[in-house]
């Protein structure tokens, strides 16, 4: 009677560890025949690595681009600029990669992925993002170092951030922000919150975000004029289709799309 | 132990591989030469400093406020006590970029208990304790969780003989309560402590980022992942360790 009871109990404790396990595999394997399908598609689905800024202007060119090629899907991933590149660098399958600034196109242009020489279609701005109101005051770059002013800015690692820093030797002024952000996201996200008074971000986002901000414009801004270069990827097995989303967003009608989000022309 | 069927030999160790091989692979890539340099950068020391304070700091406070928390939980009872139990889980299961959305609008400068304390001049927005704040917001569930449980296993007893000799309240439990689940206390507390330190979602949702205020280890591994690579390898390599130290200390004081 002893023995069976002794080799029955472990089995009832592994039992559910091995289900688990069984999931795990079932779970891994199922997503192995899902790159499958991916590849065997691909010959309809164009993959568009774009910089989280253009995520609105790119879907409705992506619309443009469907209806004028009826077998072709195109899907985007929008992220920042950086993280795409390393991903493209890892061999994630991008047809075309579009850049918020230019060191990461760099980068891709250095590894050689590049399909043709990118080529510049849009340009962004810094502007100063207040919560509707403008609790602080805020005027000018000069009051956004005044006591209590709580500024938010981008990290200097950032395109945004590496901006900022140039506006600030421009103007000659030295901000002291209460939290250097991860991305214009962030910043913009603690102004619509009310958390900071101001922060420094694309004119294109205190547009996006409508009524919850308040845009200031300053001058110097000039001085830190953000170029986005595009270009299909050499890797891609349907360059030529990559090549013509790229010609898409550089034509006039492209070029009318960004301009109604507050993209400036190279 | 000799009872265990011989086939759970071969996923058990591919489940210590899935768990090990990505470490290895990431001390793989840490470019040793440089290693010292990368992890004594001042932002990276500020980083460090920031995060074994704030998260010593979590810890205490989980201890302070989780002990009676799972006290209530596994000794009383009153209507709700049910649901309580789970509500107090809740942070374990949210991600925590969603309890940071939820500190923001409780303590943030227009949140609901927030915006009394700006009236008094107290701005915990964009400062170190809204990192305390996030940090215990996600860990106190993990002293709970093992405070209670454990409370549960030893039973009362011990408790009510106490009692029956004429111990009050007070001195049962600090004499025979709380020395019976020291272990789980400890451990519950190396969790927090754990926990503190990897916490990255809530802590950059809801306060921010700034050298030697706010931006602990995980977050200037994450934004040095977009100018330098290699300083957030190195970095996360450094957070390993520290994580390891963590577990054997743990282990040490508390025999299985």
């Amino acid at each position: 009677m002893r023995a069976p009871r002794h080799r029955a109990r472990p089995g009832h404790l592994v039992r559910p560890a091995a289900a688990a396990l069984l999931g795990l595999l079932v779970t891994v394997g199922a997503s192995g025949c899902g790159t499958g399908d991916v590849d065997a598609a691909e010959s309809s689905t164009l993959v568009v690595y774009a910089a989280a800024s253009l995520q609105e202007p790119f879907e409705e060119l992506g619309e443009q681009f469907e209806a004028a090629h009826e077998d072709v899907e195109v899907e985007f991933d929008f992220a920042g600029s950086s993280t795409l590149v390393e991903q493209i660098q890892q061999g994630a399958p991008a047809d075309v990669f579009a850049s918020a600034d230019e060191p990461n196109m760099d980068t891709l242009v250095d590894a050689d992925l590049q399909a043709a020489d990118p080529v510049p279609f849009a340009t962004n701005t810094l502007m100063i993002a207040v919560p509707t109101g403008n609790p602080a005051d805020v005027t000018d770059l000069a009051s956004l170092t005044h006591d209590g002013v709580n500024l938010v800015v981008c990290a200097k690692a950032v395109p945004c951030g590496a901006a900022t820093g140039r506006v600030e030797e421009s103007a000659g002024v030295e901000f002291a922000p209460v939290s250097e952000e991860q991305s214009v996201t962030d910043v913009l996200n603690k102004v619509t919150t009310g958390e900071a008074d101001a922060g420094l971000v694309y004119v294109t986002d205190v547009k996006k975000a409508g009524d919850e901000v308040e845009g200031i414009d300053f001058p110097e801004s000039d001085s830190a004029v953000n170029t986005y270069p595009i270009t299909a990827i050499s890797d891609s097995a349907q360059q030529e289709l990559g090549q013509e989303f790229v010609d898409l967003v550089t034509s006039e009608s492209g070029q009318r799309v960004l301009d109604g989000y507050g993209f400036g022309r190279p | 132990m000799r009872a265990l069927p011989r086939w759970v030999l071969i996923p058990g160790l591919l489940g210590a591989l899935f768990v090990l091989l990505p470490l290895v692979a990431m001390a793989a890539r840490v470019e040793w030469t440089e290693f010292g340099r990368l992890i004594t950068s001042e932002s990276s020391l500020a980083a460090l400093r920031l995060s074994l304070q704030t998260s010593l700091t979590s810890a205490a406070v989980c201890v302070v406020l989780g002990v009676p928390l799972a006290l209530l939980l596994a000794r009383s009872s009153f209507p709700g006590l049910s649901i309580l139990r789970s509500l107090v889980l809740i942070p374990l299961v949210l991600p925590p970029v969603v309890g940071g959305i939820a500190l923001l609008y409780t303590f943030g400068r227009q949140g609901l208990v927030g915006r009394h304390l700006e009236v008094l001049g107290v701005q915990i927005a964009f400062s170190t304790t809204a990192v305390v704040l996030a940090q215990t917001f996600v860990a106190l569930p993990f002293l709970v969780i093992s405070l209670e449980g454990a409370l549960r296993t030893a039973g009362t007893r011990y408790e009510a003989a106490a009692a029956s000799l004429g111990a009050r309240p007070t001195r049962v439990l600090t004499h025979v309560t709380l020395p019976l689940v020291l272990p789980a206390l400890v451990s519950g507390t190396v969790l927090c402590f754990a926990r503190a330190l990897g916490e990255f979602g809530a802590t950059i949702t809801f306060a921010g980022s700034l050298q030697g205020s706010t931006r602990t280890l995980p977050l200037e591994i994450y934004l040095q992942r977009e100018s330098d690579p290699q300083a957030a390898v190195a970095l996360s390599f450094l957070l390993m360790i520290v994580a390891i130290l963590i577990i054997a200390l743990a282990r040490r004081r508390v025999p299985a």
